[in-house]
């Protein structure tokens, strides 16, 4: 029987290595890509400093016998509200790089010692 | 607190000349003037109370927490040298305003002028050694703006940035060495630190912190091997040169070894480090002034080596020598000064200051000759001048001192041999300037100064004479006061006086003066036999030392910051995989073992969906040059990684995810309308196998470490946030509560963020359709070609019927977000999905009519909302977004619940709203405006009406 905290942790190590193979191409939206999937996978460890809680409520009810760890879910929900704004900005940094230079490469060209275009 | 003023002066001061100025140029300098003169006599109020021992302290608190603060204390020390600093720091003044002609920029060379004393100031009366750290580099500084201010001579710019480099990297050492010492001592307060002597030298911190502080000091008095910056400062304007570099700048390394003195002086390592170095100073900069021509670079070296006397004094360690010190930093000063503005005349009237064009100046110049003359036989250390008297107590104490040699035969020879230079070249200085032939080649007409630019040195002359004769009345007491408080003890008995009957200092003297005068006499063959031996030039080892640094830092960023972002994250990973995977192996056993927690069983149905997380995302590798596709497949993710929290107990989170996730979608799928729809083969099969390595050790180290966390037991804060949730907040949701009332200040920076956020993506857009780019934009023709029906009439429909639906269940989730999953942050993103739908399905110019929502003032207005709410608790005397909450009842509606939250909650929802619908309403103008269609504004671009009346038509 495979347990739950395997599945959660394997996932979040598939995310991150397809997140870092992205990123390492070489045009901005592979980058872009990349970076939305480390993403999932940074929030995922995040959330899961609480450790794994199954039907546990983060609401206070009378009737709920245990409760799951709240600090870590509210961290992670600005923090995917952020990483939103982040993605925003980075895919619209790419679009105005595309817009400059028709170009969409993520390296800047380097021609010569010292001189960079 | 008028001593804090006397510090504070020069720089409030620094304000006016800039404002004088236009007022002319004497306005200027009388304001100017009058700052140093208030501040000069705020110090002498205090003059009296000094001179009978008292010392005066003021203090406050700066940053206790550091050991900062910000203290000062005047004792006879610091009255001495703030009293160099300001009454030197007026006849400079005066001088200047004669000297710079009208092309110099007076505001500014008197604005730097008086930072400079400020920091001077602030240096001598500190008692908290941090902030005469201040001090020490603002000194740096406003240096280098003095020594730079012909800006137009490359000297004067490199002479600055020399003179910065070794001071200002001088300045460096001093900071770890007062770090060290105040560590030692337990307390950075100097006066708390003179009197921890024993403490301090038992130290084993006491050799490292002496080695650094002398480092400091050496490096700004000039002693030997930093001595070399001094005289290429000489770029500088005459009265800086003065100023700087005879009275006060100079002198902080002195200063600061008097200061220490009673706490540093005494063991053998100060004495061998101090004496040496003064010893080799004082002879090699007398031996070099003795050659130079430039009349102020004699000088300058003048001055080294008379430095390297007053640190001699210092290293001996004994009382008299601490006494004949302090003496000699008083008549250097005031011979020194006059000597730099007398050269400073000559150079102004005569057009040169080259000792070989000059000669024959007495009778053309009687006066500037007269004061020189005096000047110049003090520097010799000849009888009835004050020079004289202090060079007679350095010959004495080398002459008891057995430092160096058994017999101590060496330190009188090496001592007398430093006068005999120093008569020699003081004299050249007299002949070869103001006797022999007149000369027809003058650059200029030569000829007496306006006494503006006489009376200053007139005045120092005046000084070294009285203080010559009468040495008792005029210094007595402030030596006296000055030595003891150098000491942290009485001073010892002295009397200051000319003659003290025939003693060996005497007969070093007049050997001196004998040998000095024959070496002048002979001055051809000496220097005939100067120009024979090398001459270290030190400006050219300086600056191959710079221009190697230059190469190798040039290197090393080409190198590792060459432009390339693979090459960037390729180094940063690798270095996280490294660093990690050696922690793991590094660790013990124990921690390397799984943990003990007990682990949850996965039902079928979420093994599928880890099945179908682990395809999706390895096809969004494997297909990810196809972009639509790589988009729809993380989707998919997005989606599966939601429902994962909804199992795992996370429901806002689940609802928050699973809304950006479309927000996310719609925003790249507008961004790829214009980025190319293929990404193209380019990395070799090595950059990919390179990568690939990268990644699946990446992955596996994350995995492992959570994996690793997760089988582990764990205390958590968070018991807190479930019991007061209630009681405190008001809500029943923890989530939401934490949110926007236990870590409001958090998300209130959040919220803050995402607006910038949404601001830059407006101005990388807005900035594209103006501007250079524009034209280039209008020409450019979308990759695909536009489907007919624009606008397909099932989705404007569809939108248009859910907008009210949408915008209900807003409303709802913002609700109930306070007791049940929810809240402002999901509330705004689902609102701001609902509206940009609009935007998509009937296109920008409809949507934009119907909406004539200003979303920058919406951004702005949600963060003041929010801030409004934590600043109405500050106005109850509460800090800062302290919650309150209250139940109240209304007919109908029944009870219900008001909290101060809401309020912020609403600030959180609308800065969401305008930052989401900003950047994607922007993104949508793009396409609107780079494809020049017509805006629609009819209802629906297809009228199905008009196809049934065309049908109509073709069928009659």
């Amino acid at each position: 029987m495979i347990s739950l905290e395997f599945i959660v942790a394997s996932a979040i190590g598939v995310l991150t290595a397809a997140g870092i193979y992205l990123t390492l191409r070489g045009r901005t939206f592979p980058v872009v890509v990349g970076l939305a999937l480390i993403t999932y996978a940074v929030n995922v460890f995040l959330f899961v400093m609480g450790r794994l809680a199954v039907n546990q409520p983060p609401v206070i009810r009378p009737d709920a016998v245990a409760y799951t760890d709240p600090l870590p879910q509210a961290l992670v929900l600005t923090a995917i509200v952020i990483s939103f704004g982040m993605t925003a900005v980075i895919v619209v940094m790419a679009l105005r790089a595309w817009f400059e230079s028709g170009d969409d490469h993520v390296d800047l060209e380097v021609s010569g010692e010292g001189s960079r275009q | 607190m008028s001593l804090a003023l006397i510090v504070m002066l020069p720089f409030l001061g620094a304000l006016l000349p800039g404002l004088m100025m236009r007022s002319g140029r004497n306005a200027c300098a009388i304001t100017t003037g009058s700052v140093t003169f208030l501040a000069f006599s705020l110090l002498l109020t205090h003059a009296p109370a000094v001179l009978r021992g008292e010392v005066i302290q003021v203090s406050w608190q700066w940053l206790p927490a550091l050991g900062l603060n910000v203290s000062f204390f005047l004792d006879g020390l610091g009255l001495l040298f703030a009293g160099l600093i300001l009454g030197i720091g007026l006849l400079i003044i005066t001088y200047s305003r004669f000297y710079l002609s009208k092309a110099d920029s007076m505001g500014a060379f008197y604005t730097y002028l008086l930072l400079f004393q400020g920091a001077m100031v602030g240096i001598v009366l500190s008692d908290n050694i941090l902030l005469l750290l201040v001090f020490w580099e603002l000194t740096s500084l406003s240096s280098f703006l003095l020594i730079g201010f012909w800006r137009h001579l490359p000297e004067g710019r490199q002479g600055a940035r020399m003179a910065l480099a070794v001071t200002g990297g001088g300045g460096l050492f001093l900071i770890a060495g007062m770090l060290l010492l105040g560590h030692a001592a337990g307390s950075y307060e100097l006066s708390v630190i003179l009197e921890r002597r024993e403490l301090i030298q038992a130290s084993p911190l006491y050799l490292p912190a002496l080695l650094l502080i002398l480092g400091g000091c050496f490096a700004k008095s000039a002693q030997f091997p930093f001595h070399f910056w001094l005289p290429h400062a000489m770029a500088a304007p005459t009265p800086v040169s003065a100023y700087l570099h005879s009275a006060t700048m100079v002198k902080a390394g002195i200063f600061l070894m008097a200061r220490l003195w009673p706490v540093l002086a005494g063991t053998e390592a100060w004495t061998w480090l101090v004496a040496s170095a003064g010893l080799v100073t004082m002879i090699l900069g007398a031996w070099i002034a003795l050659f130079k021509d430039d009349l102020k670079g004699l000088l300058a070296y003048s001055t080294v080596s008379h430095l390297g006397l007053v640190t001699l004094l210092l290293g001996l360690g004994s009382p008299m020598a601490a006494v004949a010190a302090v003496f000699h930093i008083i008549n250097h000063a005031t011979f020194k000064a006059a000597l730099f503005l007398i050269a400073g005349i000559v150079d102004h009237e005569v057009g040169t200051r080259d000792v070989k064009r000059l000669g024959g100046l007495l009778m053309l110049m009687p006066i500037t000759a007269t004061l020189g003359m005096v000047a110049a036989a003090s520097m010799a250390g000849m009888p009835f001048l004050n020079g004289f008297l202090s060079k007679e107590m350095m010959l004495e104490q080398a002459w008891h001192h057995g430092w160096l040699a058994p017999g101590g035969w060496l330190t009188p020879l090496l001592a007398t041999l430093g006068a005999v230079f120093s008569v020699a070249y003081s004299f050249r200085f007299i002949v070869h300037v103001f006797f022999g032939p007149q000369r027809d080649d003058y650059p200029a007409k030569p000829h007496d100064p306006p006494a503006g630019l006489w009376l200053p040195p007139a005045l120092l002359v005046a000084l070294v004479v009285l203080i010559g004769l009468f040495p008792e009345t005029f210094a007595g007491d402030l030596v006296r006061t000055a030595s003891a408080a150098a000491m942290g003890a009485v001073a010892p008995e002295f009397h200051l006086s000319i003659w003290h009957g025939v003693t060996p200092a005497l007969g070093m003297s007049v050997v001196a003066v004998a040998v000095g005068l024959l070496l002048l006499w002979r001055y051809p063959g000496v220097r005939g036999l100067w120009a024979r031996g090398p001459h270290p030039e030190a400006k050219v080892m300086f600056d191959g030392v710079i221009a190697a640094l230059v190469r190798f830092s040039r290197a090393l960023v080409l190198n590792l910051h060459n432009g390339s972002l693979q090459r960037y994250l390729a180094i940063l990973v690798g270095a996280a995989v490294a660093l990690g995977f050696a922690a793991y192996l590094g660790a013990d056993g124990a921690a390397r073992a799984p943990g003990g927690r007990e682990t949850l069983a996965a039902g079928p149905v979420v093994v599928v969906a880890w099945l179908l997380l682990m395809v999706s995302t390895l096809m969004t590798v494997i297909m990810h040059r196809d972009r639509f596709v790589a988009l729809i497949l993380i989707g998919v993710v997005g989606v599966i990684v939601s429902i994962g929290f909804v199992y795992l107990s996370a429901p806002d989170l689940a609802l928050t995810q699973i809304a950006v996730e479309v927000g996310t979608v719609i925003l790249i799928l507008l961004a790829l309308y214009f980025l190319p729809k293929v990404t193209p083969v380019e990395s070799g099969l090595g950059r990919c196998v390179r990568d690939g390595a990268l990644a699946v050790l990446g992955g596996v180290g994350v995995g492992v470490l959570s994996w690793a966390v997760m089988t582990r037991d764990f205390s958590s804060i968070s018991t807190y946030y479930l019991e007061h949730a209630k009681p405190l907040g008001g809500g029943a949701n923890v989530v939401n509560v934490i949110l926007v009332d236990f870590r409001g200040f958090d998300t209130f920076g959040e919220i803050i963020v995402l607006g910038i956020a949404a601001l830059a993506i407006f101005a990388l857009l807005e900035g594209a359709l103006h501007g250079r780019l524009a034209p280039r934009l209008r020409n450019w023709t979308p990759d695909y070609a536009h489907a007919a029906d624009r606008h397909p009439m099932m989705m404007v429909v569809a939108t248009r019927v859910m907008l009210p639906l949408a915008l209900m269940v807003g409303v709802y989730i913002f609700l109930r977000g306070h007791n049940m999953p929810g809240g402002g942050f999901i509330a705004g993103l689902v609102v701001a999905i609902a509206l940009i739908m609009q935007y998509m399905a009937s296109g920008f110019g409809w949507a934009e009519k119907r909406m004539p929502v200003d979303y920058h003032a919406m951004i702005g207005g949600g963060v003041l909302v929010a801030a409004a709410t934590g600043i109405g608790a500050m106005v109850l005397d509460y800090p800062f977004l302290t919650s309150a909450f209250d139940y109240f009842s209304l007919p109908i509606v029944g009870k219900f619940e008001l909290t101060s939250a809401m309020p912020f909650d609403i600030g959180v929802f609308l800065t969401v709203v305008g930052a989401v619908m900003l950047a994607l309403a922007q993104l949508s103008k793009m396409g609107q405006r780079l494809n020049q269609h017509a805006v629609n504004t009819q209802p629906m671009d297809y009228n199905p009406s008009a196809d049934r009346q065309a049908d109509a038509t073709r069928e009659n």
